[in-house]
């Protein structure tokens, strides 16, 4: 056992614990993006930061991957930790205005504006897609490719693979691209997912650009055995 | 990112030649051995299978699963598979990926990951020549970019690409450790230093005409030389120790876990060292500057070995690159390359 202070408590955690986990289980609400139950943790959208540490040595860092130490002192509501989740955000929406994650998390959070140069990324590289297909479907279809500005989700040389079996788990998974079941004009996206009754990605040249890794698509399929 | 290559696309290197005059290697180039990547011949030759080569005993190219073999049970070794493959067929043919994948425990993501990660590996067949421009700090700032620029307008290809007749590709790169020398350009091992945009076209009309390496073999001449770091230009020479009477190269070596000095003679052609440790034979040594401890390596791999190369500014103009393995041999002297 491991024990630790979490925003001036003192508790106890099972070692290995990480941040998160033991903050949920306490009830200090983290929020999270890339994280989820079900698979590894990934760290990638740094949306769970916390501050360790005291006086000048104290920093942020993600509580999704970083495992509890003796002795840790753990703010998750710090100053600190605020502005910078909210630069997060303020960041996510600027890359991805669209998703209703996204959206939802800017209001939750009161971010009111966005400062940046707004873009439509269909991806926002959380890597979530990449460890269901992997972890959950065994199937290890897609993956990262290059790095730096070009990095990229999809499978080997962009060509079907052999791998996936069209489960859908990434799309199910994927905070960014609700898109497809949304709206096709990146710019007037409202999420109104639920009030949307058919599926937009018939007219295929708009849909281009979007997450879809299967082929041929569920949906498309579906659609097509309608027609 | 291209497709999977079509049939003709694939490299020959796998097959065997059988008679001369038959097509062979990649995009007219002669891929027919393991050796072909820095193959000296071939980098001059015209013809697609080279015949008169001394390699050409070991041309039958080890497959993906030899390679593989080696490292069976070494975990991480997916990088150095595919540099392996690299240096074997000068870049990584697609299918390779897929074949490595079914030979190994990794999956085709993780190779294909690996291998797009890295600049070092291409998965499009390169030219005959690879043209390094530098565009690290050092050589940004002295007007990198520019000689970039000027090299992609000459070639009528943008960096990362291939010429259409494959002769050139053409690339740029963060860093060839020999920053004092910058803006540096290394066209296929051959180091032009201090390069302006009025100078690519010689570059590139030398290379077209051929850039002779003065390799060891026939190249009997025994004389001493002066050199100094690439990186900080400091000088390497040590007064104070002599071998073979002459002023020693003194620099830092590392392999394993052993750090010390290393002294070598500066007699052109000699092969006394003398160091702190005894270096066992056929290891590849890591070598610093004592001053700057910047690590002295070319992108050059040894002709004879495949080793990393460790370069250093010769006085009076010049590179001469050493092999990094104990007791190989390999090394030259690059007089031409300054002159331009
Ligand atoms: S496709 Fe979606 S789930 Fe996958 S990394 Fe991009 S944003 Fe995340
Ligand atoms: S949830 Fe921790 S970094 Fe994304
Ligand atoms: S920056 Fe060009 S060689 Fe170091």
């Amino acid at each position: 056992m491991v024990k630790f202070t979490l925003n001036g408590l003192e508790v106890e955690v099972e070692e290995g614990t990480t941040i998160l986990e033991a903050a949920r289980f306490f009830g200090f609400p983290i929020p999270t993006l890339c994280y989820n139950e079900a698979l590894s943790p990934y760290g990638a959208c740094r949306l769970c930061v916390v501050e360790i540490g005291e006086g000048p040595k104290a920093k942020l860092v993600s509580s999704c991957t970083y495992r509890v130490e003796e002795g840790l002192k753990v703010r998750t509501a710090s100053e600190r930790v605020i502005k910078a989740r909210k630069m997060v955000i303020e960041l996510l929406l600027a890359s991805c205005p669209q998703s209703k994650i996204i959206q939802d998390l800017a209001s939750a959070h009161d971010v009111r504006r966005q400062r940046f140069k707004q873009e439509y990324e269909d991806c926002i590289l959380c890597g979530l897609c990449v460890r269901m297909c992997e972890e959950q479907m065994m199937a290890k279809a897609i993956g990262f490719r290059e790095r730096g500005e070009r990095r990229s989700i999809g499978t080997p040389f962009d060509i079907k693979s052999e791998e996936c079996r069209l489960c859908g788990g990434c799309i199910y998974i994927c905070p960014a691209c609700q898109l497809r079941c949304t709206y096709t004009e990146p710019e007037e996206a409202i999420c109104g997912g639920c009030a949307n009754i058919s599926v937009p990605c018939v007219e295929k040249e708009q849909f281009d650009d979007m997450m879809c890794y299967m082929e041929p698509c569920v949906a498309c399929e579906i659609i097509d055995s309608e027609k | 990112m291209g497709p999977i290559p079509t049939e003709e696309e694939k490299p020959a290197g796998r097959q065997r030649v059988s008679k001369p005059g038959k097509e062979g290697g990649v995009g007219g180039i002669c891929s027919t051995c393991n050796q072909a990547a820095s193959c000296s011949y071939r980098l001059k030759n015209e013809g697609l299978v080279i015949w008169e080569c001394d390699l050409y005993e070991s041309y039958e190219t080890p497959g993906v699963a030899k390679i593989a073999e080696k490292y069976e049970g070494k975990p991480g070794s997916v990088i150095s598979i595919l540099e392996e493959i690299q240096a074997t067929y000068g870049y990584l043919p697609p299918d390779m990926l897929k074949e490595l994948s079914e030979a190994t425990d990794y999956s085709l993501v993780d190779v294909y990951g690996a291998a797009t990660f890295y600049k070092s590996f291409s998965l499009k067949p390169r030219g005959k020549y690879l043209v390094s421009v530098c565009l690290g700090t050092a050589c940004h700032v002295r007007g990198g970019p520019a000689v970039a620029k000027e090299f992609e307008r000459r070639l009528g290809i943008r960096a990362g690409e291939t010429t259409a007749d494959k002769e050139f590709t053409l690339e740029t790169v963060n860093c060839l450790g020999a920053c004092a020398l910058g803006p540096v350009v290394v066209v296929e091992g051959h180091y032009f230093p201090q390069v302006n945009p009025e100078k690519v076209e010689r570059i590139i009309d030398r290379t077209r005409e051929g850039l002779d390496k003065i390799e060891i073999e026939g190249d009997e001449r025994i004389f001493p030389i002066e050199v100094s770091c690439p990186r900080c230009n400091h000088s390497l020479m040590d007064a104070g120790h002599l071998i073979d009477g002459y002023p020693s190269i003194r620099v830092t070596l590392s392999f394993g876990h052993t750090h010390g000095w290393l002294r070598m003679s500066s007699l052109y052609g000699s092969y006394n060292v003398e160091s702190e440790y005894e270096i066992p034979k056929r290891t590849i040594v890591n070598f610093f500057c004592p001053y700057c401890h910047a690590e002295l390596r070319a992108a050059t791999a040894c002709p004879e070995c495949q080793a990393p190369m460790v370069p250093m500014i010769v006085h009076g103009g010049g590179i001469v690159l050493i092999c990094s393995r104990r007791g190989c041999k390999g090394h030259m002297l690059d007089f031409d390359g300054a002159n331009i």
